[in-house]
């Protein structure tokens, strides 16, 4: 009973940019914006950055996972995000995957047989991407990195809702992002109090319609 | 927000210091430590580490699962929670779970889908009967302290009624070659907030915290409340100004209805690395909490990673069920720029409110309100 209570009260919110990043393919909103089926996954991600013309050098220092999820970041928030009207401290992250950081983690632990590379450890922790994304943005709001075998929508939905409904955030980037070896897949969603020309209304059911896409 | 108390109804802490809560509390008293001095190859390195008896040995779990199951089934038994109840969630904490595996095995498939959170987290669940999805948080240092916040929320929201949380990490040579590789361990026993700190001590261990709305426990200490934030500065090094565990303090206190004037104690990170020290020094200051008592617990438990939200919440809550809140080992001389009042003798202290704060890489920081 209190669950519905809670709903009644709940500000609505909208999904008013998404953006996947898998298997070769970047989607935003549902359309096809780049594909480069040739690639190996590294290689894929700079291609990635190149045909975006992100300019943000620190991109090359980044494990996979950062890459992965600093360029889905990208995409998401260009054109469809305006920072100005929001306060730091009220933009934030939920992120999760299933893989951690382990992509990252077996590259450090090669590394400790010769020399252990601290610029290899940093990355060893699968919050380092919001890390990034928070930087890259000036974004300093409330975020978390959970583990799930798959993608948990209603859990993901869950969060953003008590965050964003209780005054904690403005606005939430939420979603996947995952990196292992050659499978990489990355869905990020724009949740916002307001609609724009292509937004649908936040839910479990519209995020798992792009995430399944 | 309004909504259901949370209160703790029972809790565990299983470290090199002690296999319950109670051990754990006798051991400080006597100012006992887990921080020990041990080799590796050829460089000594002081930490808190189990000896290699310590786990039953069952092939089923690796001593990371084992860890988490016995520190459960220590705060499970206090409690009598039937777990075949839907109204109960299982939220696990871990920065690195499983990953010594990589150490001995080779790098398959089979072992990648072994190492994952969530197959340690499954096992887990069924060894217990847990009827709902594990919730698992791996966000670096502050995990432990945003598991206790997840699940607070997750009750005052009314989406279960309780919460058992746990959260366990161990040391192995993956751990502590990373430390190592960033010149962040001290060569002695850590010293939190003083003038000649120089890194830190790592530590491994589990805390389990069981949580409830339910009226019974309604004499219990409460999880008040929460608050997170990013520093959007540096991935790898605190803020330089401590705006943003400020940040993450106020909202914690903001959440629990209280101003810096109702905290009595503070129980730190304090990892006694220079930069966290400071940064955390100064967030403290921002706060308004310059005068409160605070202790780092670091140098009885090491730095126990994606535990430490746990553990020294935990002790914490039982020194202001006992009145009695210990010093910060290894601190002498201030050497923050911002004083904050450290404890360097155990205090004595009928605290009525206590925040617990937390660092950690990837900018995160978190904050946890517990009140009478």
């Amino acid at each position: 009973m209190d669950e519905r209570h809670f709903t009644t009260l709940s500000a609505e919110k909208y999904i008013t940019s998404s953006c996947a990043i898998s298997k070769g393919v970047v989607l935003k909103d549902g359309e096809r914006l780049f594909e480069n089926d040739g690639a190996n996954a590294a290689a894929f991600m700079v291609s990635v950055y190149q045909h975006f013309q992100v300019s943000y050098p620190k991109f090359y220092k980044m494990d996979n996972l950062g890459k992965l999820g600093l360029l889905t970041s990208e995409i998401l928030l260009k054109n469809s995000f305006n920072k100005e009207q929001y306060q730091p401290e009220k933009v934030g992250l939920v992120l999760a995957n299933k893989n951690s950081s382990l992509d990252d983690d077996i590259k450090y632990w090669d590394s400790v047989k010769d020399i252990a590379s601290p610029s290899l450890f940093v990355y060893t922790l699968p919050n380092i991407v919001i890390g990034e994304i928070c930087i890259r943005n000036g974004f300093k709001g409330e975020h978390a990195f959970y583990i799930q075998q798959n993608f948990d929508a209603d859990f993901i939905a869950n969060q953003v809702n008590y965050l964003v409904d209780n005054d904690i955030l403005d606005a939430c980037i939420c979603g996947w992002a995952d990196f292992l070896e050659q499978e990489y897949k990355a869905v990020f969603f724009l949740v916002e109090k307001k609609t724009n020309g292509s937004s649908v209304v936040f839910s479990s059911g519209n995020m798992n319609n792009v995430f399944n896409k | 927000m309004s909504g259901q108390s949370v209160y703790i109804i029972a809790d565990n802490v299983f470290a090199p210091l002690g296999k319950t809560t109670a051990e754990n509390f006798a051991n400080l008293k006597q100012n006992l430590s887990g921080v020990k001095q041990h080799q590796h190859s050829t460089q000594a390195y002081f930490a808190a580490l189990f000896d290699d008896d310590s786990f039953a040995d069952d092939p089923n779990y690796t001593k990371f699962e084992s860890l988490a199951i016995v520190s459960i089934n220590e705060a499970l038994n206090q409690s009598g929670l039937d777990l075949s109840d839907e109204k109960t969630v299982l939220i696990i904490s871990s920065t690195k779970g499983n990953v010594s595996l990589l150490e001995t095995g080779k790098n398959t498939p089979e072992l990648q889908q072994r190492i994952a959170l969530s197959a340690s987290a499954k096992l887990i669940a069924e060894h217990f009967g847990f009827v709902n999805e594990p919730v698992i948080i791996s966000n670096a240092c502050v995990s432990g302290v945003m598991a206790i916040i997840a699940g607070m929320r997750l009750i005052k929201s009314g989406q279960y009624e309780n919460a058992v949380i746990v959260g366990a990490d161990v040391i192995s040579e993956f751990v502590l070659s990373g430390f190592r590789s960033f010149q962040a361990l001290s060569p002695e026993v850590c010293r939190p907030f003083d003038k000649s700190r120089d890194g830190l001590n790592l530590g491994e261990g589990a805390g389990t915290i069981i949580l409830s709305s339910n009226q019974e426990y309604s004499g219990n200490i409460k999880v008040l409340g929460g608050g997170i934030s990013n520093d959007a500065n540096h991935i790898s090094g605190p803020s330089r100004t401590g705006k943003e565990l400020a940040y993450a303090i106020e909202q914690s206190l903001k959440d629990a209805n209280l101003s810096a004037g109702d905290i009595d104690f503070i129980s730190a990170h304090g990892t006694a690395t220079v930069y966290n020290d400071e940064m955390e020094a100064n967030a403290i200051s921002l706060s308004g909490l310059e005068s409160v008592p605070l202790n780092s617990l670091k140098g009885y438990y090491g730095h126990t990673l994606g535990a430490a939200g746990l553990i020294e919440s935990i002790i914490s809550l039982q020194s202001m069920k006992e009145d009695i809140f210990f010093p910060t080992p290894g601190f002498e001389e201030q050497g923050v720029t911002r004083p904050v009042n450290v404890s360097a003798q155990p205090v004595r202290l009928s605290a009525k409110n206590i925040l617990k704060t937390a660092s950690g890489f990837g900018g995160c920081n978190a904050a946890v309100v517990f009140g009478k």
